[in-house]
């Protein structure tokens, strides 16, 4: 056993996206008062991030069919937000013995809490292309933070690419906020969005807004491409030009600004440092920390809901948040709903199988890897490239770790968030392993960048 | 040239700041990057090939969106809201 730490009775919950609020108010209508720490700026997570308070425009405007959902989630914040510990712009960087390494300010703090909820949620899912970094070359949802936060488009003439739910949605709200569209491409054949159909049935009010923001799309004269794979971004300084390659044919389209992503990767450093085991998901790609169906992690005291532990999307992560808190608050004896509890966890597994059919809809490139050039930089912060990874692989070398400590990639800045996936891809096809035996990126802290020197907290 | 485009919410308030010494302005809301990218089009220099930058994630994750202030301090300019007066200072890289 720890020694115990004084004072360590909290319970603390990081994120306040979709999970990580509807969590904080479970856990509040019960008698506890969480502490809720978040690194943004006003609560939502990404997906209902709120504009800044000088902002003007309506919640239907930024949020569209999801505005009541994202004012539901937001109205709830703004009720709790006397009534708990709630901490926005504070960066969570460690987790190790029961206490929280923070950044806020500028001043370096600790947490130390009893019970925690982890809600990180996700990030896009980056397969580099050349040219990637050439400014005005974003993720997908890096386009939609910039219409949605700040009123901006990300250049006079766009091209969207890549592939999942989001290409459309981003594509769609450009076009009616009055970007210039030029085009979408998205990687996955119609054949595969029409095989996936009797999953998608399961959900037919998100499947309906999918078919609606598609058809809209051709209705305004915007081109969809289906089955096009982006191949380079051109240009000198800054973006010129997109090349796609589609049923054989090499095509190009001059524009200004790109925004690509392949749906979503899970934010796992904080369960990573808290000892969480991982198991391997197909659906995801991806090693993520187990849990089990009511919200448990492998640690004792410690829960995960929302995308930060398998992607499913905002409206599973809000039930996801709640049945966790229900989960917490049965483990520590106190009396819960029991019904709600089945309830939440029904709705889940309806949602999950949805989220298989997606998988059918939106295909990951599995032959990605393969086409990867030589010459193409993978790993952004630290430039290393497919090349090097290979060269690395033929020297022995197939544990992503190992590769890392080697050639660098995922080291940088960004420690792995916006490479590793695509590192683990080229290090599996050039060493003939299979994806899932290449390990996963260690998370080491501090889990973000923090200034050297930081004062403490007073 | 400018790299992102002023769709909406143009009506705000004008923020005066410095810009790599020379005076510029963003509106009050903006974050560091939208002032800076929608009148210029890089915000630093990679630090292995010099080549310009100007972030990728907006959601702080990517580490790619890093500038200087005035008092010495590197903060993300995707996360960091426009303050009247901040003197912001693009760095330029390095090469190899």
């Amino acid at each position: 056993m720890n020694t115990p730490i004084p004072h360590a009775a909290t319970t603390v919950i990081v994120g306040a996206g979709p999970a990580g609020i509807r969590a904080a108010q479970t856990l509040l209508a019960h008698g506890l008062r969480p502490c809720l720490v978040d690194e943004g700026l006003r609560g939502g997570g990404q997906i209902y991030r709120r504009q800044p308070e000088n902002f003007k425009r309506s919640a239907k405007a930024l949020y569209g069919f999801e505005a009541a959902k994202a004012r539901a989630v937001h109205a709830t914040l703004d009720q709790l937000r006397a009534d708990i510990d709630y901490r926005p712009e504070t960066l969570v960087w460690n987790a190790e013995a029961r206490v929280l390494d923070t950044l806020c300010n500028g001043r370096a703090g600790q947490i130390p809490f009893k019970h925690l909820l982890v809600a990180t949620g996700a990030t896009d899912r980056i397969l580099p292309v050349p040219g990637w970094t050439l400014p005005g070359v974003y993720s997908l949802g890096a386009a939609q933070i910039a219409l949605k936060f700040q009123g901006c488009s990300i250049g006079q003439r766009v091209v969207l690419a890549g592939s999942g739910p989001l290409l459309y949605l981003v594509a769609y709200q450009y076009a009616k906020a009055g970007a210039s569209v030029a085009a979408v491409l998205d990687s996955s054949p119609f054949s595969a969005q029409t095989r996936a159909l009797p999953a998608l049935l399961g959900q037919p009010a998100t499947l309906a807004k999918g078919i609606y923001y598609r058809s809209w799309l051709t209705a305004h004269g915007i081109a969809v491409h289906q089955g096009a794979h982006l191949q380079e971004v051109e240009g000198q300084r800054r973006v010129s030009g997109v090349t796609w390659q589609q049923g054989g044919q090499r095509k190009s389209l001059a524009c200004d600004a790109v925004a690509f992503a392949h749906a979503l990767r899970s934010e796992t450093q904080l369960a990573d440092l808290l000892g969480c085991e991982f198991t391997w998901s197909g659906l995801n790609r991806a090693w993520l920390p187990s849990r089990d169906g009511a919200g448990r992690s492998s640690v004792e005291g410690v829960y995960l809901a929302g995308d930060g532990a398998g992607i499913m999307g905002a409206d599973a992560a809000e039930l996801a948040g709640e049945l966790a808190a229900l989960t917490l608050l049965s483990d520590i004896g106190q009396r819960i709903d029991r019904a709600r509890s089945v309830e939440l966890q029904r709705q889940l597994e309806a949602i999950q199988r949805f989220r298989q059919g997606l998988e059918t809809a939106f295909p990951f490139p599995e032959d990605w890897a393969a086409k990867a050039p030589d010459t193409l930089m993978v790993c952004r912060c630290e430039e290393v490239s497919a090349g090097d990874i290979r060269q690395t692989v033929a020297e022995g070398h197939w544990e992503i770790n190992r590769v890392k400590a080697m050639c660098r990639v995922g080291m940088g800045r960004c420690q792995g968030r916006m490479c590793g996936l695509a590192a683990t891809e080229i290090v599996a096809h050039a060493s003939g392993r299979d994806i899932a035996s290449v390990g996963r990126l260690r998370g080491q802290a501090p889990i973000k960048p923090i200034p050297f020197g930081v004062e403490a907290e007073q | 040239m400018a790299l992102l485009r002023r769709l909406a919410e143009r009506d705000r308030p004008a923020l005066g700041f410095t810009l790599d010494g020379q005076p510029a302005s963003g509106l009050l809301g903006d974050t560091l990057l939208t002032a800076v990218l929608t009148a210029e089009d890089s915000l630093r220099g990679s630090d292995f090939s010099g080549e310009p930058r100007a972030g990728f994630c907006l959601m702080g994750a990517c580490q790619d969106c890093w500038v200087k202030l005035g008092d010495g301090r590197r903060v993300r300019a995707c996360s960091t809201l426009l303050e009247a007066d901040v003197c912001v200072n693009r760095e330029p890289g390095r090469r190899l």
